[in-house]
């Protein structure tokens, strides 16, 4: 198959370019990321970033033809004979097909992704009935491979003021989980027209989701709970 | 001069919720104005005349245009929030739609109770 991929090191290069592959497959090469191995045996100054090759750890999301995906979980037989890979669009590249992620958990961070509680802790755990952990559905799994994000025009605009479908998709998971004590607060640092309200609900982030999450559904939780507090 | 990054302007809902309710309204007037106009035919100019000349008509194309501005208003800040990043430009860009958008209500008017 042909592989044209995007290479680009600020150090040597003016500009970035495409540079084509050609790659033998074996029978037991199934994803994309088999194939890229394959290229970087060949060349191996070609840069990018893996590690659980199972879709768990989110290192090695890129654009393949046009559309922000997981190389390790992208079927080769769903390809056409021709694939371009190039880095997630609207982050600073580093080198090739890594790029830089500062601002992407930036956001992440500034949604305080963790359970707040100031009961002294139980003995054992903090409980949730099973339709309390059922809310979490569809919101823990999040690999925070930015795929969402990077594929989000709002994201691209205002990276540094719009928290993006992955931190609000993460401050949801947050506000729908019982233990959490700090709904409010979290409330209070959303409402904003830049934070929250640069979504306008175009669902690129759902397209493309590896995962199969639902980040504009998540949003709109938020902005229903918004509503309900202010009406 | 090092620039801060300042976020958490605490509005933004009221004017989301605003742009669903006016859209709403818009939806419906558009509604009634269209089973009016299939009715009525022939629309003529004194048809017309005489139907902008109900009270309840002219109220509610007001209603009309006040959602559209107000719509208007939120949907063109969207746009220069998305895409405009000189702080001075953007709000200079601000008033301006909202000069404009007061012009055409005020216009409006004018033309409903001419």
């Amino acid at each position: 198959m042909k592989l044209s991929i995007y290479r680009y090191d600020p150090d040597k290069d003016a500009r970035p370019y495409m540079q084509d592959y050609e790659v033998k497959l074996e029978p037991s090469d199934r994803m994309l990321l088999d194939a890229l191995v394959k290229a970087k045996a060949q060349d191996d100054t070609l840069a990018f970033r893996r590690s659980c090759r199972e879709g768990v750890c989110g290192s090695d999301a890129f654009n393949i033809n046009g559309k922000n995906q997981l190389a390790c979980i992208t079927k080769l037989a769903d390809l056409p004979e021709h694939v371009s890979v190039r880095p997630l669009p609207g982050l600073p590249v580093i080198r090739d097909l890594i790029v830089d992620m500062t601002q992407f958990f930036k956001q992440y961070h500034s949604i305080k992704p963790y359970v707040i509680n100031n009961d002294p802790p139980p003995e054992r755990e903090r409980l949730q009935s099973p339709e309390e952990r059922e809310e979490l559905n569809g919101l823990y799994e999040c690999i925070l491979c930015a795929c969402c994000s990077t594929a989000c025009p709002s994201f691209w605009w205002n990276p540094d003021k719009f928290v993006g479908p992955a931190g609000l998709l993460q401050a949801y998971r947050f506000l729908a989980d019982s233990r959490d004590q700090a709904a409010s607060e979290r409330l209070d640092n959303l409402e904003d027209p830049y934070r929250l309200f640069r979504c306008h609900t175009i669902m690129n982030c759902v397209d493309v989701c590896p995962k199969g999450l639902n980040p504009t559904k998540a949003i709109n939780n938020i902005k229903e709970m918004l509503v309900k507090r202010a009406v | 001069m090092v620039k801060r990054l300042v976020v958490g302007a605490h509005y933004g809902l009221r004017d989301w919720l605003a742009q669903r309710i006016t859209a709403l309204i818009m939806a419906l007037y558009s509604i009634v104005i269209g089973v009016v106009l299939i009715t009525g035919v022939p629309v003529s100019y004194a048809v017309w005349k005489d139907f902008f000349a109900q009270g309840w008509v002219r109220i509610a194309t007001l209603i009309f245009a006040a959602s559209l501005a107000w719509h208007a208003w939120v949907g063109a800040r969207d746009i220069l929030m998305d895409y405009i990043k000189h702080d001075g430009l953007r709000l200079a860009l601000e008033v301006v739609t909202v000069l404009l958008l007061a012009t055409y209500l005020g216009w409006a008017i004018e033309i409903l109770w001419r």
